[in-house]
């Protein structure tokens, strides 16, 4: 007995305004439920009306399955989300779930969200109460930096972007002196403004640094300085003298074995007692040189990577023109070397960035910390979801940036071979 | 004579100066960080040893896997939040993998919404913070389950609330018995596989070891429990009320919020990674295996289970150990959220309380070290055994 027949060119006509009927039935009852919470086939038993969608949802897919139909959209369809029961299934559930997930989210987010107003009161909505972040705006970017000397902040931010800008714009003959200005010059220029002390700017100690532009600061520099020094162990690993190389190898592996949050402990509990009583080095520097080493060790990891995909041919050829050690790796292997491992090199400074919240152990506040500050003051208490959405989606956008430019890096730097 | 051989001109003398000054500069550094410290701790009448690790610790520890109270030592502190590092690792791990695997494989789903859900998973949990993924887990999700009167009930044997997960607790009798079963199936396991492959190998005989293998590991326990005495009893957790508004549960196993939290977090975080592991590995299996494969008969399941996977699985392995070992490492982020994790209890209560940095940190890291080098030393036995077999 073959009541149904399988779904088949001959049956085209009445079969795929069915399947499409039934699709689109189970997808408007699961829309209806989401967004306005009424259930179409209320009618029905509960636990069937539960259900139905998705037994509709599926037999309109097993209708519509129809092999070479000759109809392109309808192919493409069933070639994407609807190859066999399985998929289908697992497509039905996949848009159930979104179009469930949708409302609450919105409501959330914007439509039962607070936006106006200037304190917790303010917000009377069931959503979030973005008047917190609001409120708390400048503190998550400035952390506790004076307000009247944010300018200086700003500056140097200013700074940077203006000249990263324009040396996007100017010719290739002048780009290698932007490129010394920013590593060898500003980065000490903009911590000097920052900081002052000097040329009639006020004096802010770093403990009062914090936000965005304490991460932003803390990521800057410790990817300037890791950076040499990764390739310089990564270098030193690969040597020949014994000693240089065992050195190296018991350096990287020490760092890479430990936590981070271990190493910044160390850094503020245990550094102190190794220096002579009485120096005190501020606790921004000692947080830049713990996380600069740390994540040193990591990129010298990558960097070797790196150095040992290149043929040896490379080296022999830099040899025979009778360079030595350092002009051959200069001027021959790290170049190459660098560019093979661009992706991995990418993600060690990600993991650089994401690793910046963790300097709350030793009581810096970045934004994370700021935002943790922020919500156990007594008048925003119960504002941790937003807060912590809001610092995600920073970071998120931060990170996913990175990520991105280094993958269009990878492509535009690829040499075709 | 002793300048003629000091010729610069000789390559082992000038291979010597370099390694001579970075020794004798790290040398250098070391001393004056020894003296330093030296000083440092005379001046305040400390002297370096582990002679504390045997003293009272007198403070609590919210969650503990062996028997502990304040009387207890701070050595035994230490083995408390070793132990609890460990747990949450392995939880971590093991949710890891399963996810990770999952994702791995929906990415390269033929079906277009589960691989791009994969995807945008991947892309977002990839690049969010750990330790803010962490705080929104501890501070915001879990932060808004209900209180213990009506919190949130499976069948009634489990119950999820504010203060933690209840699970039932397990009341073995004989347990020993039945610890023994299990090891004595693994035992059987191994021979029976051994003896498997030989027979495939020797007389090309198929025997279904993996049917077998199950069977026994059900089976053997099994007896124990029919035969040998072995039983097993829940005690579940029941709603009591301590003052007419508090109300708690009384019995079971409580799972306090900072362990789900930490797991949850971990294992989504570790999750983005190992399934871009298992798409490299699965991508990394050439078309020709698979095509070879497919055309001497084997079916889709055989092509997957004999051919592709023990492939993919040797580009799998070595990136997917670092993930374990990151993960161990990141549970130090408990520290944030207060789960009594060694860096909180050793690193943190016990160091506030001794004030003994150098040792109790230097113990922490060498801690941290072994555990990543035991990870590392047993995966790359595993990968040594997974890796081509040239014959």
């Amino acid at each position: 007995m073959n009541l149904i027949a399988k779904p088949s060119k001959e049956n085209f006509k009445t079969y795929v305004p069915i399947g499409l009927f039934l699709i689109s039935l189970s997808i408007l009852d699961v829309f209806v439920n989401a967004f306005f919470n009424f259930n179409l086939m209320a009618f029905l038993p509960s636990q069937l009306s539960y259900f139905l969608p998705l037994i509709l949802g599926f037999i309109g897919f097993y209708l519509i399955r129809i092999e070479f139909s000759g109809v392109h959209s309808l192919d493409i369809l069933n070639k994407n989300i609807n190859s066999n029961n399985f998929n289908a299934l697992l497509t039905l559930l996949t848009i159930f779930i979104i179009i469930k997930s949708i409302p609450p989210m919105l409501d959330w987010f914007i439509l039962e969200a607070n936006f106006i107003g200037n304190s917790k009161d303010d917000c009377t909505g069931d959503g979030a109460c973005w008047v917190f972040i609001k409120v708390w705006f400048n503190r998550f970017m400035y952390g506790l930096y004076p307000d009247a000397e944010q300018w200086r902040i700003n500056t140097a931010f200013l700074i940077l972007f203006a000249v990263v800008g324009v040396s996007f714009f100017v010719s290739e003959k002048f780009k290698k002196y932007f490129v010394l200005f920013l590593v060898f010059v500003f980065p000490f220029l903009g911590i000097k403004l920052i900081s002052g002390g000097s040329f009639g700017l006020e004096y802010v100690e770093s403990a009062a640094w914090g936000g965005l532009s304490l991460t932003f600061i803390i990521s800057a520099f410790a990817i300037l300085f890791c950076f040499p020094i990764g390739v310089i162990l990564a270098l030193g690993r690969r040597s020949s003298l014994p000693a240089i190389k065992y050195i190296s190898i018991g350096f990287i592996e020490l760092w890479r074995g430990v936590p981070l949050i271990t190493v910044l402990f160390m850094s503020a509990v245990m550094f102190p007692m190794f220096l002579p009583d009485g120096t005190f080095i501020d606790k921004l520097i000692r947080v830049l040189i713990a996380i600069t080493l740390f994540e040193a060790a990591y990129m010298a990891e990558v960097v070797r990577g790196g150095l040992q995909a290149l043929p040896k041919g490379q080296y022999e050829a830099a040899k025979s023109l009778g360079m030595g050690y350092w002009r051959m790796n200069a001027l021959i292997i790290l170049p190459q070397a660098l560019k093979l491992v661009i992706p991995g090199i990418a993600n060690t400074l990600l993991a650089l960035v994401k690793d910046t919240p963790l300097i709350f152990v030793v009581g810096l506040m970045e934004l994370a910390g700021m935002i943790g500050l922020a919500k156990t003051n007594p008048k925003w208490l119960g504002m941790a979801m937003e807060g912590y959405v809001f610092a995600g989606l920073v970071f998120w956008i931060i990170c996913y940036a990175m990520s991105r430019y280094s993958q269009n890096l990878e492509k535009k730097l690829s040499t075709e071979r | 004579m002793i300048f003629k051989k000091f010729n610069i001109e000789n390559k082992k003398t000038r291979d010597l100066i370099p390694q001579a000054i970075t020794v004798l500069a790290l040398l250098s550094v070391i001393i004056y960080f020894a003296t330093n410290a030296q000083i440092n701790m005379g001046n305040r009448g400390i002297s370096f040893g582990f002679g504390f690790l045997n003293q009272e610790a007198s403070f609590d520890i919210t969650f503990s896997m062996i028997e502990y109270d304040g009387s207890h030592s701070y050595g035994r502190a230490f083995l408390v939040g070793l132990l609890n590092t460990i747990l949450v690792s392995a939880i971590g791990i093991f949710f890891a993998t399963i996810m990770g695997v999952i994702v791995g494989i929906s990415r390269l789903s033929d079906n277009y919404l589960i691989a791009k859900v994969a995807e945008w998973y991947v892309e977002i949990f990839r690049n969010i913070p750990l330790i803010l993924q962490i705080f929104f887990w501890y501070f915001a999700a879990l932060r808004a389950l209900p209180l213990p009167e009506n919190g949130i009930s499976f069948y009634d044997i489990s119950f999820l609330t504010i203060k933690g997960w209840y699970v039932p607790k397990f009341i073995w009798t004989n347990f020993n018995v039945f610890l023994l079963s299990v090891i004595a199936a693994l035992i059987a396991i191994y021979f029976i596989n051994f003896y498997a492959t030989k027979q495939r190998e020797q007389f090309g005989k198929q025997i279904p070891s993996t049917t077998i293998s199950i069977a026994t590991l059900i089976l053997i326990p099994l007896i124990t429990f029919l035969f040998l005495g072995v039983s097993l009893t829940f005690e579940y957790p029941v709603l009591k009320q301590l003052s007419p508004t508090v109300f708690t549960y009384a019995g079971g196993v409580s799972i306090i919020p900072e362990l789900i939290a930490l797991a949850l977090a971990l294992s989504m975080y570790t999750a983005t990674f190992i399934a871009e592991n298992v798409r490299a590995g699965i991508l990394g299996v050439s078309k020709g295996q698979k095509e070879a494969a497919a055309s001497i008969g084997l079916n889709k399941n055989q092509i997957l289970k004999l051919v592709v996977m023990p492939q993919a699985l040797r580009i799998i392995i070595p990136p997917t150990t670092n993930q374990y070992l990151n993960l161990t490492k990141n549970s130090s982020l408990a520290a944030a959220i207060a789960y009594p994790d060694i860096v909180l209890v050793f690193a943190g209560t016990a160091l506030m309380q001794t004030g003994r940095a150098i040792e109790i940190i230097s113990i922490t890291m060498l801690t941290y070290l072994t555990l990543s080098i035991s990870i590392s030393i047993f995966m790359n036995w595993y990968n040594k055994k997974m890796a081509i077999k040239e014959k």
